[in-house]
């Protein structure tokens, strides 16, 4: 295999995992459209998601074309097993309570706008441009989702117990984060990917301080689950997938 | 929604530049910062704006309807007041 089909397996390999990623945790999202705790950030969660699934179909749409075999966002989307996907684990997990949703959100959105920063100065044009959209809504995320786990940590004794679980909960998929994988080492090398282990840093440095204002103990984040990046994935993506995909494999190519 | 926890807020929007803000609706939050946000999410879905304000409706000083003929109906029959015997040049923009 020559040097530049094999920079084209590794391309194809990491925008699956970006737009994958953004995919699974939009769905999750939009899980809450109709079921918000109140209309005001029904509306918010569904703009999240909307923004998460953009940033899916440019990065799927993106990996089809590097691919070259004629599979567009639709047919990774949708005809995709879970083996196939390369989501980290957090996106996947259930939505859980309002405080799960935004501790995940925090934690995705606080690593994801540095590393969308980071890929602002690939060498990859497209994964560049890409960047430069999505680290917009990537800032608005970890807004939204800090002010919120502020007033839930800092707020009444049932929230502040409730975000502290999320926090503990969701803690053991930060690690996989800052996990390298063998795709993103030889990306990084030829200066197209974002390198996780430069991204804890200002991971740290964001949540941190938001953690403390909230009243909520930091946890460790040294260790926990990986393979997502691998496509070892829980039972959770499965029955996401089977919701996600059953009309478009009942009905192929169905438009509105 | 609780009134205590969340009050209501009135939110207005800056089309663009040079425009003035303009009320849009209303919405719940918990504190001034949560309104922006909720401002942001429920009223500028479709770009409708640069620049968004939020002030609790309790602290609007308000007219009251009763006081209605007291206060308006007297320029009903001062149409001279309207500006409408002049050509505005187009230059103008916004009156």
């Amino acid at each position: 295999m020559d040097v530049v089909a094999a920079i084209e397996d590794d391309l194809f390999a990491y925008a699956l995992m970006l737009g994958d990623s953004a995919l699974v945790l939009g769905h999750r999202l939009s899980e809450w459209s109709g079921f918000g705790p109140t209309l005001e950030e029904d509306i918010a969660l569904s703009n999240m998601a909307l923004d998460l699934l953009g940033q899916a179909r440019l990065c799927l749409d993106y990996a089809g074309k590097v691919e070259g075999r004629g599979r567009d966002e639709d047919a990774l989307a949708f005809m995709r097993d879970d083996t196939d996907y390369r989501n980290l684990l957090i996106c996947e997990q259930p939505r859980g309570d309002f405080a799960v949703t935004m501790v995940r959100q925090l934690f995705y959105a606080g690593f994801m706008q540095p590393c969308f920063t980071s890929l602002m100065a690939s060498r990859d044009s497209t994964l560049a441009a890409i960047a430069a959209k999505a680290e917009k809504e990537m800032a608005y995320h970890l807004r939204h989702a800090g002010e919120w786990v502020i007033r839930l940590g800092d707020g009444t004794a049932e929230s502040h117990v409730r975000t502290q679980r999320a926090l503990d909960e969701m803690a053991i998929y930060v690690a996989e984060f800052f996990s390298v994988s063998a795709v993103e080492r030889r990306l990084v090398d030829a200066g197209i990917a974002a390198d996780p282990l430069s991204l804890r840093r200002p991971f740290e440095d964001s949540i941190t301080p938001i953690l403390k204002e909230a009243t909520l103990v930091v946890p460790s984040f040294a260790q926990g689950q990986h393979g997502g990046k691998e496509g070892r994935h829980g039972e959770h993506l499965s029955r996401l997938l089977g919701e996600m995909q059953v009309l478009h494999r009942a009905h192929p190519g169905a438009t509105w | 929604m609780s009134e205590a926890t969340t009050p209501l807020y009135e939110v207005f929007i800056r089309p663009k530049a040079g425009l003035s803000h303009k009320h849009v609706g209303s919405l719940h939050a918990c504190d001034d910062d949560m309104a922006l946000h909720m401002a942001r999410d429920v009223y500028t879905r479709r770009a409708e704006g640069v620049s968004i304000w939020v002030v609790r409706s309790d602290l609007i000083a308000a007219s009251d309807p009763v006081d209605k003929d007291m206060l308006f109906e007297p320029t009903a029959s001062k149409i001279y007041r309207h500006p409408t015997f002049y050509d505005v040049p187009d230059d103008v923009g916004h009156m």
